[in-house]
């Protein structure tokens, strides 16, 4: 393999596994904060993007965007106020079925807003045909925003949950969340915040990459099952765990391609995340008593 | 569950099966049924096909029907659902008692309905394009879209004449992109092309650069792309990402100036077989296509606001040799499955049909026409 | 004895519908009534697995596949042209002459054959797979199930064998004794019928008598606290992979008969959102209540087979989900919820009070 070759596999594998990073990061914010994992994620992401296109036809881009990502985020509370918060005493079970009803729900009410024709939004610089070269390899100018805004997201999340009031908040509540209402804590406009927190990623996440990907009604289910994969393999709840496993998946399917025929690549990544599941049952640096306590 | 339970669950079930109304025939209508991918992921071959099935019902209906008697348009949506599809199947003829059948969208619920409407000797007229669907032929079973073989072919000629010798290919994993794999790979030796690489991807893939940077390190002349939407798009941005500037040749599943508009720039020189639809307008005035092409596309872009695509065309075509058939013959299968075979001549939106008792798709290799794009429009290709 | 009362009114309601729909000239009903029995032998296994023993398993459709595919390949490859090993089987009578549809003649593997083929497979990769996977825990677990249905349905999509994106189609029937036949053959349609009702009541009888019985409450206690179960004596591994292997076999089962009364099976039937929609079923049915999942699982399947809500038919089913997660999590075929309009609308008043705060942790 030549060092093009090899240096255009990383930064296509490097581009999705921020992808899934970012719908593992979605994951993991609400897992932290309610215990539930949120199978809608990946319709957030649809939602963000179809929004944002629709918007386009009457707004300049970036504005369209933003308000994008505000108006899924106000899907991600109503969510939380319709349905999560009356739930009673839910199993694990329950909350999986129910997030999996919501994500279905979603689907089909997109498909019947927007019907199923596969859209995208326009390149934010360049167009569809421009190519920059590194050393080599050749890549959109859209991986460059797909890349750099990850990582703002990244690095603004971190800032978020360590020097921000709220941030801490929510971090108090992922600790111990009987503590964290003994402290005064209004936890359940935590959880509130937290599902739109996570859906504003979602749907920023969705715009981002709609360029590149292009944007379907149902392609928020399979960005939902890599999400998934990613936040298990690093490790549920741990964000810079989902960055790296994100970026492990990413790199392990682009390799994928040159050894094994492409048909089986996404069998690939699932089986590597098997055989770590089970020699580490926690994720790659997930805590092995999350692993224990989550009952049926 | 205590005694009482039990006996009023038995009774209610025990009603079901009167209570539920069997749809009275009005008269004399002639029952047609539809099995189409409304939603899931053929939907953007089932949602235009539905569209153009109800636009001809309605249509043929308010001019009267055909000798007086109303088209009875039953259509279900499969979602895409082998399983769906033969349910319905078995519905629509056993108790709808359809007299035919149009669709299924995709080849593989086509395949798994094939035997079953054979049995039934209910005539089906397939919206879907493999092969395997005319071949072997069972005798109340037809299809519209032109065989994959034909635009190999085709796409063959044009890279000979441009003195293309080494290719790649890429091809979605479905029905559609396997089947046209096939042909390729079959029909190469003989015209001198060698496919130096043959890369098959998931359908539903959303980045396909590693798949092209392995085409790329190769050495390719051209690249040819056997998929449907969004791949078709996904690959000519690619390509022009990675600084591939080698000509791209798709497959007769690029039929909507829809996929133009979603690869933008990087659409352009795109060569590639379809029928003559696309480029209506352009056509010259003695073209027997024109006129049915013409008045299809503005029927249907006026009603239903969207840009009219090929898939549309096949139902279209399923209705119009139905119809056909159904004038010469009256309403029975016997007899018009032997009036389908006996249509030559009759110019439909895929091509101009000429069926035998052998041939039950009707279609040859003319009915495509190499279509290229330019300034984001579709224009026949001249070599 | 009392406790066989509801099976024998499930016999007699069988029975008693078969014949309506015959007077009623509504035959075709069976069609989709035995389709849906065969996929609720799937959800009542599941219901074992998930309800019982605890654990989620969100790969089940990968059985069904399985037992389906290795039915499909076994029945419709032609072993004329085979070499010494293909010469083989057909000494020692393991094969089958049969017409396709395009009036060929074949030699194909028997359909018994084929069957203990497909458990014999499916019991070793259940038991495989179920030895690792079943030491994971919660999400974890669901994860690991899922993600062997994703590989099975990669393998079974991508592979040439399984005839990849298009399936198999031209399975022949399963000749089963005297004249009776597993098919899709509109004349055998009341036989098939009665083939999965007796199918569906075996297994429901199979599966009431072992969770009443030891091996039953050391499941519940499994469920309940797993350490402590264990610390009681209780082999929790091997109860858990006996379950799944258990489950896994009517998976198989029903894959087989279905496979060959559709005559074909495709990719479909390995798809993520079929695991989840049995795994959403059993947890609609009401998690431990196999009567619960068996009526769900028949009805659920009946009206989307039927296409009854058309292109609305997966909107109504999320809505299904939400609103019994909501307001009948512990499934609804209970006592409780039978208890008059004035307390379902209790209910409802409860639930939208609700505000939250709801103990999640």
């Amino acid at each position: 393999m030549s060092l093009e070759q090899f240096l255009q596999y990383v930064l296509s594998g490097v581009t999705n596994g921020s992808i899934y990073a970012m719908a593992a990061i979605g994951f993991n914010i609400v897992y932290n904060t309610t215990g539930i994992i949120n199978f809608a994620q990946g319709e957030f992401a649809m939602l963000g993007g179809m929004t944002a296109i629709s918007l386009s036809a009457f707004l300049p881009l970036p504005l369209a965007i933003a308000l994008s990502v505000f108006l899924v985020s106000l899907v991600g509370a109503l969510v939380d106020f319709a349905f999560i918060r009356r739930l009673g005493k839910p199993t694990v079970l329950n909350m999986i079925i129910m997030t999996i009803g919501l994500s279905i729900a979603i689907r089909e009410v997109a498909l019947h807003i927007w019907d199923e024709k596969v859209r995208s939004l326009p390149y934010f610089t360049g167009t569809e045909v421009s190519s920059i070269n590194i050393f080599g390899a050749y890549i959109s100018p859209q991986v460059l925003w797909v890349l750099g805004i990850s990582g703002i997201i990244v690095a603004g999340l971190a800032l978020f949950f360590r020097y921000t009031l709220t941030g801490r908040a929510m971090r108090a509540c992922a600790s111990n969340i009987t503590a964290a209402r003994l402290c005064g804590i209004n936890t359940r406009n935590m959880v509130t915040v937290s599902f739109m927190l996570a859906a504003a990623i979602g749907a920023l996440a969705g715009c981002i990459v709609s360029p590149i990907t292009q944007t379907q009604y149902d392609c928020g289910t399979p960005l939902a099952i890599k999400g998934f994969t990613v936040a298990i393999l690093g490790g549920l709840g741990n964000s810079a765990g989902a960055v790296a496993g994100g970026i492990v998946i990413g790199l392990l399917e682009a390799f994928s391609i040159s050894v094994l025929p492409l048909a089986y690549k996404d069998a690939v990544a699932i089986t590597v995340l098997l055989i770590i599941l089970f020699v580490r049952p926690a994720g790659l640096f997930g805590k092995k008593e999350a692993a224990r306590l989550k009952e049926f | 569950m205590s005694l009482k339970k039990v006996i009023i669950t038995l009774l209610c079930g025990l009603v079901m099966p009167f209570a539920f109304s069997c749809k009275k025939t009005g008269g004399d209508a002639i029952k047609v049924g539809a099995i189409l991918s409304q939603t899931g992921p053929a939907s953007f071959l089932g949602a235009p096909e539905a569209k153009t099935l109800q636009m001809m019902a309605d249509e043929i209906n308010s001019n009267g029907g055909i000798d007086g008697k109303a088209i009875d348009l039953i259509i279900k949506d499969s979602a895409g659902d082998p399983e769906k599809a033969i349910s319905f199947a078995k519905q629509l003829i056993e108790e709808e008692k359809v007299f035919a059948i149009l669709g299924p969208s995709t080849s593989g619920e086509s395949m798994k309905i094939k035997g079953i409407c054979e049995e039934a000797k209910t005539i089906l007229i397939s919206c879907a394009a493999a092969e395997v669907i005319v071949n072997p032929v069972a005798r109340y079973v037809f299809k519209t879209p032109q065989n994959d073989r034909l635009a190999a072919e085709r796409i063959y000629d044009v890279m000979k004449k441009k003195g293309i010798s080494r290719i790649g290919v890429v091809s979605s994993n479905d029905g559609f992109g396997l089947a046209g794999k096939e042909q390729l790979e079959k029909l190469a030796p003989s015209k001198g092309i060698t496919i130096a690489i043959s890369e098959v991807y998931d359908k539903k893939a959303t980045d396909l650069t590693g798949v092209l940077t392995k085409l790329k390190a190769r050495g390719v002349q051209a690249v040819i792309n056997w998929s449907i939407v969004p791949a078709q798009s996904i690959v000519a941005k690619n390509m022009k990402q990675l600084n591939m500037n080698i000509p791209l040749f798709q497959s007769h599943g690029f039929g909507n100036i829809k996929y133009v508009t979603e690869a933008g720039a990087a659409a352009e020189g795109i060569i590639f077989p379809a029928s003559r639809l696309l480029i209506a307008e352009s056509l010259p005035e003695d073209n027997p296509q024109k006129a049915v092409l013409v008045k299809y596309k503005q029927d249907y872009e006026s009603k239903f606001n969207e840009d009219v695509s090929t898939f549309g065309g096949h139902a279209y075509d399923a209705m119009l040799i139905l119809t056909e058939a159904v004038k010469k013959a009256g309403a029975d299968s016997e007899k018009v499955r032997e009036a389908i075979e006996s249509i030559k001549g009759l110019a439909g939106t895929g091509g101009v049909f000429n069926f035998s008792a052998e041939d039950h798709n009707g279609l040859d290799i003319n009915a495509f026409e190499m279509l290229t794009v330019k300034g984001g429009k579709f224009v026949k290709y001249e070599q | 004895m009392k406790k066989y009362f509801p099976i024998a009114a499930l016999a007699v309601f069988v029975i008693l519908f078969q014949a309506a729909a015959s007077l009623a000239g509504r035959e075709y009903y069976l069609t989709q009534l035995t389709m849906a029995g065969y996929y609720s032998l799937v959800i009542l296994g599941l219901t074992l697995v998930m309800g019982y023993a605890g654990q989620i398993s969100m790969g089940h459709a990968a059985f069904f596949a399985m037992g389906g595919y290795t039915a499909a390949v076994m029945t419709t490859h032609d072993l004329a042209a085979g070499g010494a090993l293909a010469q083989a089987a057909v000494s020692l009578g393991l094969t089958v002459t049969s017409t396709n549809a395009f009036g060929a003649k074949i030699i194909h593997f028997s359909p018994w054959v084929s069957l203990a083929a497909a458990v014999v497979l499916t019991v070793s990769v259940a038991f495989l797979i179920g030895i690792p996977i079943l030491k994971l825990k919660g999400h974890y677990l669901a994860m690991g199930t899922l993600g062997f249905g994703i590989i099975v349905y990669r393998i079974v999509l991508g592979t040439h064998l399984f005839g990849e994106a298009d399936g198999i189609s031209d399975v022949p029937e399963f000749g089963l004794a005297g004249g009776i036949a597993v098919s899709g053959d509109p004349a055998s349609r009341v036989q098939n019928y009665y083939i999965a009702a007796v199918m569906v009541i075996l297994t429901i009888t199979l599966l009431l008598n072992l969770v009443d019985s030891r091996i039953g409450r050391a499941l519940r206690s499994i469920h309940g606290n797993e350490e402590a179960a264990g610390a009681m004596g209780v082999d929790t591994s091997r109860y858990k992979l006996s379950v799944f292997v258990l489950s896994a076999v009517f998976a198989c089962v029903a894959g087989v008969f279905l496979t060959h009364f559709n005559g074909g099976i495709g990719p479909s039937q390995a798809d993520v959102m079929k695991s989840v929609s049995f795994v959403a079923i059993v947890a609609v049915g009401g998690m431990a209540n196999l009567w619960g999942a068996l009526v769900m699982g028949v009805v659920l399947n009946f009206l989307s087979l039927r296409g009854y809500f058309g292109s609305y038919d997966e909107l109504v089913f999320g809505g299904i989900l939400i609103f019994i997660m909501l307001f009948f999590p512990d499934g609804l075929l209970r006592a409780e919820n039978f208890r008059g309009p004035a307390a379902l609308l209790d209910r409802a008043r409860s639930v939208l009070k609700r505000g939250g705060d709801n103990g999640i942790s």
